[in-house]
């Protein structure tokens, strides 16, 4: 495959209240910081994710083409899909070789529904939508599974610590404190901790190919290995402890042929972390989620997109040598995507 | 532009207003499941799947690729969901041959669908985001006025949009997919239906369909039976609120259209093509499309139409299926022209064939005028 790079990566201050800025305007300060870091005013191809039903509208990727000006007009898609398959499908069009840059960015406004509710809408209209489950709720089937499979409610508090800790030191994320010991169950056996805040935000990649690359960037964020599984829909079919999907993405996309020094996983559950884990065979040495992650702040249809970033940010630092970003979509992690990339 | 692309299989569901007897994931499988039969392949066969819908309101499953994965055979393979509004069947169809001209996939199936019959698309169109105002009712009523201008600035006679609705109509008699027939229509019964928005009249509007459209992409050294070759393929989108935007003729239509021309080689798309399959959701978008495509100078489109230059039999026949006016699965609309291209090319159009085409167009758009698709199918390898 064509050598391609993650060369910038912008998000914004996320926040869990409506701070009256439309979607355009969270986007606009995003797209312009990864233009003023790689320099470029136009991109080979541009592509992003977003979802109608956050702002119960069709088209909100409409008014964002505004916000980036499509003026002259330019080669551009939508994903109505987190942003990380917009990052895939710009990825896949600089294969073909005759582009080299490609503007990649996705958002949410969560603030304006009630996302766990609104999921219940992601379900089979016939047979599941009707049983009237909400995310969390269906979360906590899959929380159940994974603590019948040996897990323990001791790992999903740690990781909630962990990652609010991390949250709170990450200036991007929520400001959310220590979970309170006395917690009482939303969704048995979920408490309000261990599921990922509503949050308002947004996030934009550059990615470059080849010398183009090299020239953007110090020190790119070249992507190795990428790939995306889905698995059947239906709860009842799957293992829901042992997601298939997300360990054949991280087979399909060479997670394992090193070692990984950070893992920025899609966890907007606690126990979901666990469960990414073992799927997609992260050492126990890699440092997971140092961005705090999903649980810290969860733009829905950026929040993907932006632990490709994060992991990217570690490689273009320095900091880490080969990383990790996953992705999920559907109910029960149903659909994972998996991105390596290397300095 | 990549590795070859070849379209290998085309299946379609018979478009109608209510498709009772089946649910969404039975209509979007009924048309893969013709297309992996036309290429003699199986669900196995396939590498991806790349599915393409309008927007989710107008059947209220929100991301239905999770839900359809199944029935599409995706399970445990990549599966993409495209959106970009009227535009997106084609879009869809160029995200699918994007995964083979890059080399990460070798089959892929691209489906794309709507059930309308399932909520109200009109409505679904006119609720508008917060903070903003809705200017229209639906899509009729936003692209009314684009039309008027377009007849106030080339003098066209107001009898033109009839004419394509009454030309796209008859074709439809040969299409046994289409929605809409009208044995005997005319210009006389078109312009005795009411006024919708002036000056478009009811039997010059698109209908709301179910149905789905599906087709099985393969690259080079897995094509198989008779090959449509992809020779341009093309994506433009311009923002909807630029002061000065020309909507009645969009620079990013005539962007997409001069990309797709450059990379198949096409000089003079009415003489070099032999036919196209074009959006046209209403009648006057026949002319108007005419000349942003470059098929007519500026000001000139409607007097192709008006000779019959476009007809089944004339010198460059469009929308020989019947297009968008006799069949309108929105999400599959786009998709459907460009498949209906490939099956031009392929020689298997049936009695709707233009005897030995050899290139065609496929078109969408969709938006405020604002997003287009294109690609260039060929019965030659590139």
């Amino acid at each position: 495959m064509r050598e391609v790079a993650v060369v910038a990566f912008a998000q914004t201050r996320h926040s869990a209240v409506d701070e009256g800025l439309s979607e355009p305007e969270l986007l606009l300060p995003v797209i312009r910081a990864v233009r003023e870091s790689t320099g470029l005013r136009s991109f080979g191809f541009t592509c992003s994710g977003s979802c109608d039903y956050l702002a119960g509208a069709p088209f909100s990727f409409v008014s964002a083409l505004d916000a980036i000006g499509a003026w002259p007009p330019i080669s551009e898609s939508h994903v109505e899909m987190d942003g990380a398959w917009a990052l895939y499908e710009a990825w896949v069009r600089l294969q073909h070789g005759d582009i080299d840059t490609a503007l990649v960015y996705g958002f949410g406004k969560s603030t304006q529904t009630d996302p766990y509710e609104l999921m219940t809408l992601q379900l089979d209209p016939y047979y599941l939508a009707p049983l009237g489950l909400d995310e969390i709720s269906y979360a906590a089937l899959q929380a159940r599974a994974w603590l019948d499979a040996g897990g323990d409610e001791k790992t999903m508090r740690e990781v909630v610590r962990r990652s609010r800790a991390a949250g709170r030191a990450n200036p991007d994320a929520l400001d959310l404190p220590d979970p309170p010991g006395d917690e009482s169950h939303l969704v048995e056996p979920l408490r309000p901790s261990d599921v990922a805040p509503v949050t308002d935000g947004a996030a934009a990649v550059v990615l470059a190919a080849g010398d183009r690359a090299r020239e953007l960037c110090e020190r790119p964020a070249w992507i190795t290995g990428i790939a995306h599984r889905i698995d059947p829909h239906y709860l009842g079919m799957r293992n829901l402890a042992r997601p298939a999907s997300a360990a054949d993405a991280a087979r399909a996309a060479g997670a394992g042929k090193g070692a990984i020094d950070v893992a920025e996983l899609h966890v907007r559950y606690s126990h979901e972390e666990p469960i990414l884990r073992e799927a997609l065979g992260i050492p126990d040495g890699t440092v997971v989620n140092p961005s705090g992650g999903p649980l810290a702040a969860n733009p829905i249809m950026a929040a993907g997109l932006i632990r490709i970033g994060e992991a990217a940010r570690r490689v273009m630092s320095g900091a880490a040598v080969r990383a990790l970003g996953h992705a999920t979509s559907g109910p029960c992690l149903q659909h994972n995507l998996v991105t390596v990339m290397e300095g | 532009m990549g590795d070859r692309c070849a379209v290998i299989g085309v299946g379609q569901t018979r478009y109608m207003s209510k498709r009772r007897d089946v649910s969404i994931a039975g209509l979007v499988r009924e048309a893969a499941l013709r297309a992996l039969e036309d290429a003699g392949l199986t669900f196995a066969d396939v590498d991806a799947v790349v599915i393409g819908k309008a927007p989710d309101l107008f059947e209220g499953v929100m991301m239905p690729e999770a839900y359809l994965a199944d029935a599409l055979g995706a399970a445990g393979k990549p599966i993409m969901r495209v959106h970009t509004a009227g535009s997106v069947g084609g879009s869809t169809a160029l995200v699918g041959a994007s995964l083979i001209q890059g080399g990460v996939h070798e089959r892929v199936l691209v489906v794309g669908f709507e059930k309308q019959s399932e909520s109200n698309a009109t409505w679904a169109l006119t609720t508008h985001l917060p903070f903003s105002s809705s200017l229209v009712v639906g899509a009729g009523g936003y692209f009314a006025p684009h039309i008027r201008e377009y007849i106030r600035r080339s003098g066209a006679p107001p009898h033109i949009g009839a004419l394509v609705a009454v030309k796209d109509r008859l074709n439809a008699l040969k299409n046994p997919y289409a929605h809409l027939r009208i044995p005997g229509i005319t210009r006389e019964l078109v312009e005795s239906t009411p006024m919708l928005w002036e000056p478009i009249r009811y039997l010059e509007t698109c209908p709301s369909s179910d149905g789905a459209c599906a087709m099985v992409l393969a690259a080079e050294h897995k094509v198989t039976g008779t090959p449509a070759w992809v020779h341009g393929a093309a994506m433009r989108s311009e923002t909807m609120m630029r002061a000065g935007r020309d909507t009645v003729s969009p620079q990013a239509g005539k962007d997409c259209a001069a990309d797709v021309y450059r990379q198949a080689g096409i000089a003079d798309p009415r003489r070099d093509l032999d036919v196209a399959e074009v959006y046209v959701p209403f009648s006057w978008y026949e002319p108007m499309w005419l000349e942003n495509l470059g098929f007519a100078t500026e000001g000139e489109g409607w007097k192709l139409t008006e000779a019959g230059c476009t007809a089944l039999d004339g010198d460059i026949p469009w929308n020989p299926s019947g297009g968008v006016l006799s069949s309108n699965p929105i999400g599959a609309s786009g998709l459907i022209r460009f498949a209906e291209a490939a099956l031009q090319v392929r020689g298997l159009a049936g009695e709707h064939q233009v005897p030995g085409a050899r290139r065609a167009l496929g078109h969408a758009y969709g938006g405020g005028a604002q997003f287009f698709a294109m690609w260039i199918v060929g019965s030659e390898k590139p």
